[in-house]
């Protein structure tokens, strides 16, 4: 096998190239299903980034079971949804006014490496969401 | 002024030169036969603060053969940047002559004539005189084990890690951080570690229950010396239950947890750390990631992936440290810290030539204590080898050719599976094959051989799913080991693909038909993460094999195929 710059270069690009893709987040399979809780949520109103935290293992170490901590500060409510999993909605946590913290944690079943996606209604009524791929793996072969 | 960033890079400099300047005058004095340990344990002590690094041993205790890997492919951002550079390209990056000791020791070329020029690499007594020496210029120096210390050996398989607990803790070292000693079994590992006379530490090894910090490990342990604060954070491997069998420590959970890792940085430099080490057994790309993410680390110890690096990487100004594995080198790393900060650093990666460094004689007799009560059995030959047999490197070594041949000749197999791990000593062709050496390269607490039937599409779904925990191009995405290394089957793999694209062409090699989806085929492998494998152990299933060969050869052939590099 020999390593040329050229085949460097063009690796490269290859990888950025796969970065510079749009976020897939509702695509898939399932992604009707994740239109339709995220219409439900919003009504239809633009999401921003920044402002709400997931917090998410990058590789399950059991799928059955992972995990998953949502925050956002002067939220309403959080909706955190498993975009590959058959029903995708998992909680949609509710903060009133009285509440000390707007997060939440809570573990969850994944049927597959897919994005978790938490979307948080801001008190101003706009809309934020982040996002994380946790892979769920056969696992085995650790050096 | 100059500032801390030109400080680094000026020590930098001085680093690359001690080790540029002492890799050219082994070559020469190598040829005049006149390598010596003084030479090799060069070093004008620099600063306020020394660092002494040892990882990966995997229960080597006496000197071995340890060939460096042909294969190892970076992707992303990793690709062509070291550790993902061997061979020509290593010495020419570094500056290092064909034929002399660091070629040998660093790169795989002409791996049997140099081994038998240049002789064995490690023994724990020989880092002992190394550690003692270091010592001797800098009494307080910090002695560091990135872990992988209590698996890999038949005694220490049958000593259950104590072989090993009981030659380093005669070492003496100030902390130490875990991957396969968990694999011993959470009580086990819970009853050593409760006896340690060091620190066990794991910023990220949590109570699986209750997703808090396992009280027996704790993140991180303060030192003074020099005058300098120093704190020393534990990483432990992030993906042991997912890579190691879960059923073993369910009781603990792990991963990267980088925001956590921040918050103990914050926590230590509040109070009062004048310099933030890392302790880590996450590998170097997580480890170059996590130096990008992480502000406020100056140095990491880096381990699990077994590299050799003759100078540290820098990542913004946090410099990392590569000590490669089985006892084969020490690295020493002298700091000046003042102020708050790091001002510089002085480094040497030591490789431990067993036949130039005089072994500590109270460690050899230690060792030999401990091997004393299985010599017989360490000691028994089973065979010789006509072959280099070696295992480090992305795909297939010829050990595990071997082995993957054993399965499938022994237990009737069309395909066999052998696990993607990093270590295992090798034999040079003409030796004699041991016992102890068949041990070196299965021992483990789950070495049952199972035997199953698969579908050609299950095969796939395999390859697949541990190619992703190998090229996925974010490092926090790979899960550890190298490729799983295959028997019986011919397969192409495109490393720049994304996962469930990579593998194609599977071929089953008897018939040199297809692999055909929907068939069953019989697969025998070993290593399952699985509770309740059943079989043999593999190191029964390998002895009875290559003692009906009496010699072994191991052909060399392609069957993987490798694009997109």
């Amino acid at each position: 096998m020999e390593f040329t710059r050229r085949d460097t270069l063009a690796l490269g690009l290859g990888a950025a190239a796969v970065a510079a893709l749009p976020m897939q987040v509702f695509a898939g399979s399932h992604g009707g299903k994740v239109d339709e809780a995220v219409a439900a949520f919003t009504g239809g109103a633009e999401i921003g980034e920044g402002g709400v935290e997931l917090t998410a293992p990058e590789i399950a170490e059991n799928g059955n079971t992972v995990p998953v901590e949502v925050s956002a500060p002067g939220a309403s409510a959080i909706m955190l949804l498993a975009t590959g999993n058959p029903t995708p909605g998992v909680a949609t946590f509710n903060f009133g006014p009285l509440a000390g913290a707007q997060s939440a944690a809570t573990r969850i079943r994944l049927a597959g490496t897919q994005d978790v996606v938490a979307i948080a209604k801001m008190a101003d009524g706009s809309f934020v969401k982040a996002s994380s791929t946790v892979k769920v793996t056969i696992g085995g072969c650790g050096g | 002024m100059i500032s801390r960033r030109d400080f680094l890079q000026v020590s930098m400099a001085a680093s690359a030169m001690v080790g540029g300047s002492g890799f050219g005058n082994w070559a020469r004095l190598a040829a005049q036969q006149s390598l010596t340990q003084d030479d090799l344990l060069q070093f004008d002590t620099f600063g306020n603060v020394s660092l002494i690094h040892v990882t990966d041993i995997h229960a080597q205790l006496k000197p071995i053969y340890f060939r460096e890997p042909e294969i190892n492919l970076g992707v992303g951002e990793a690709y062509g940047n070291v550790p993902h550079v061997t061979g020509a390209d290593f010495r020419k990056m570094y500056g290092i002559e064909d034929g002399s000791p660091s070629h040998y020791a660093l790169t795989y070329n002409d791996f049997t004539s140099l081994a038998k020029t240049y002789g064995r690499v490690g023994g724990l007594d020989r880092v002992s005189t190394v550690i003692n020496a270091i010592r001797a210029d800098r009494p307080d120096a910090i002695l560091l084990d990135g872990g992988d210390t209590w698996h890999g050996s038949y005694t220490c398989h049958h000593t259950e890690g104590q072989d090993m607990v009981n030659v380093m803790n005669a070492l003496k070292p100030d902390a130490m951080t875990f991957h396969w000693e968990f694999t011993l079994g959470s009580d086990r590992v819970n009853e050593i570690v409760e006896g340690l006379p060091f620190a066990a530490l794991g910023q990220n090894i949590f109570d699986a229950e209750w997703d808090e910090p396992a009280e027996l490990f704790k993140p991180y342990k303060f030192f003074e010396r020099g005058g300098a604060k120093i704190a020393v954070i534990g990483q432990a491997f992030p993906y042991m239950p997912i890579a190691n069998p879960r059923w073993m420590f369910p009781e603990y959970s792990f991963g990267i947890r980088d925001e956590n890792m921040a918050e103990m940085v914050t926590e230590v430099r509040e109070m009062g750390a004048d310099l933030v080490v890392v302790l880590s057994h996450n590998g170097f790309d997580v480890d170059k990631k996590m130096a990008g993410r992480v502000p406020g680390i100056d140095v990491i110890l880096s381990g699990h992936t077994h590299d050799a690096l003759p100078e540290p990487v820098l990542v913004g100004e946090t410099i990392i440290v590569a000590s490669g594995s089985n006892g084969k080198f020490v690295s020493r790393v002298d700091l000046d810290v003042r102020d708050g900060k790091m001002m510089g650093f002085r480094h040497k990666l030591i490789p431990i030539f067993s036949d130039v460094i005089a072994p500590d004689p109270v460690i050899t007799k230690l060792i030999d204590e401990q091997r004393a009560p299985y010599l017989d059995q360490l000691t028994e030959v089973i065979g010789q080898t006509d072959s280099l047999l070696y295992r480090r490197g992305n795909f297939n070594g010829t050990w595990d050719d071997l082995i993957c041949q054993a399965l499938i000749e022994e237990r009737e197999a069309d395909i066999s599976m052998s696990p993607g791990v990093r270590w295992g000593p090798s034999i040079l062709p003409g030796q004699d094959i041991t016992r102890e050496d068949i041990w070196n390269v299965t021992s483990m607490s789950y070495g049952e051989a199972y035997r199953s039937e698969m579908t050609g599409e299950f095969i796939h779904v395999i390859l697949e799913d541990v190619a992703d925990n190998l090229f996925n191009v974010d490092p926090y995405y790979q899960q550890g080991g190298d490729m799983v290394r295959i028997g019986g089957m011919a397969y192409r793999i495109d490393v720049s693909k994304p996962q469930g694209s990579r593998i194609s062409d599977m071929t089953l090699l008897k018939t040199g038909e297809a692999i055909d989806p929907s068939k069953n085929y019989v697969v025998a492998g070993w290593a399952s993460v699985n509770e309740g494998t059943e079989g043999p152990q593999i190191w029964d299933v390998v002895e009875d094999h290559i003692r009906k060969k009496g010699t072994v050869t191991v052909e060399s052939h392609e069957n993987v195929k490798v694009d997109g590099i």
